[in-house]
């Protein structure tokens, strides 16, 4: 990925934040029709909807400051692989429950760090966009969070699902937090906040949580990055093929 | 929707029995629409607890702005009325019990 202009910053930047919350809208909406029970599945579904409202204002937002080179759909639908710059973590599949709930944590705890700091972004639409989202995220962070917890101090069976859960994910985490190139000129334009300055909250809430749930803070190792430069693992395309097929296949179809 | 409950070595074995055996619990949700009316009964929910009842009933009945509080019940906490001829029907040829079954004196004005 080539580093963008000055004026480039600000687009590449809302980019992706709007990537994370799509890839996961998606990734959340796999779980419909398979929910323990119809309500938990009815709060997954609006947990998704919210990502992908905001995603949607966000891409609109891209749309607009291009120019409008290319409608937010088009950029949803229509870009390849290599062009989304959504975080390793949101793209990961799951294979129960437990799964679907230690991903939400770790990106709620990150979004219910991020929204509030970007309240007070000098781009007013993203200040607002934002203060929109960190309102979501509390309500998102205070179920998913719950669900760790009840899991975790559940029994031996759901503590060791949870506790696996956490672990397999804990690589793709460090990202969340880490700056790149983009993150820094977009906090030094006032735009944007450098994720490392938000590490350590980050850090804190999560580990007052899984203290909670009586579950360990999976220990430090390599820790995996790509996303943010459009290097993705093995699920992310997967996920497109079926995200993106009805336009691919019906170009320009409307619903 | 039913589960099998697994058998963990180390836990002990967990037996539910009764109508509910297997399913979340039943929950009353009660929706107060704006400051200033009651909660009003909207529906049920299945939850664990009433923390995820609460949840459960926000997702279920509050995501179209319908409520700012709930309220959840265990449906099993709910006592109801039976019989309802004994209980009601003697009630249904008493209209004089309706206030306006009187006719006010135009002294009293406005009351």
């Amino acid at each position: 990925m080539t580093a963008p202009t000055a004026a480039g910053v600000l687009p590449t930047y809302v980019l992706r934040l709007a990537d994370d919350l799509l890839i996961n809208a998606q990734r959340l909406s796999e779980f419909i029709t398979r929910g323990p029970e119809l309500e938990e599945e009815l709060a997954i579904a609006n947990t998704a909807l919210d990502n992908l409202g905001v995603a949607q204002q966000l891409y609109e937002y891209v749309s607009e400051l291009e120019g409008g080179a290319r409608t937010a759909d088009e950029i949803a639908f229509l870009r390849a692989e290599r062009e989304f710059t959504n975080c390793l973590l949101v793209e990961q599949p799951h294979a129960d429950f437990a799964d679907v709930m230690g991903r939400q944590f770790f990106l709620d705890a990150w979004h219910c760090e991020l929204w509030p700091a970007l309240e007070s972004s000098g781009d007013a639409t993203l200040a607002a966009v934002a203060a929109k989202a960190a309102k979501e995220a509390r309500y998102h962070f205070r179920h998913s969070a719950g669900w760790v917890i009840r899991l975790g101090d559940g029994t031996v069976e759901s503590a060791k699902r949870m506790q696996r859960a956490l672990n397999t994910l804990w690589k793709f985490t460090g990202e969340l937090t880490t700056a790149d190139e983009l993150d820094r000129r977009a906090a030094a334009q006032g735009s944007g906040v450098d994720p490392s300055d938000l590490q350590a909250a980050w850090q804190d809430r999560v580990g007052e949580m899984l203290d909670e749930a009586q579950l360990t803070v999976p220990a430090d190792r390599y820790q995996a990055t790509g996303g943010r430069s459009g290097r993705h693992t093995e699920h992310l395309g997967h996920l497109l093929a079926e995200m993106q097929f009805m336009q691919r296949a019906y170009p320009g179809m409307e619903w | 929707m039913t589960y099998e409950i697994p058998e963990v070595p180390g836990e002990e074995k967990v037996v539910i029995t009764g109508e509910t055996a297997g399913v979340w619990p039943l929950w009353e949700v009660f929706v107060r629409a704006k400051r200033g009316l009651n909660h009003i009964h909207v529906g049920s929910v299945h939850a664990a607890d009433a923390e995820t009842a609460v949840q459960n009933a926000r997702d279920t009945y509050t995501r179209r702005y319908e409520g700012v509080s709930i309220w959840v019940v265990a449906s099993a906490e709910i006592h109801t009325s039976d019989d309802s001829a004994a209980m009601f029907e003697p009630f249904a040829d008493k209209p004089y019990r309706h206030p306006t079954f009187y006719e006010i004196p135009d002294e009293v004005g406005q009351l």
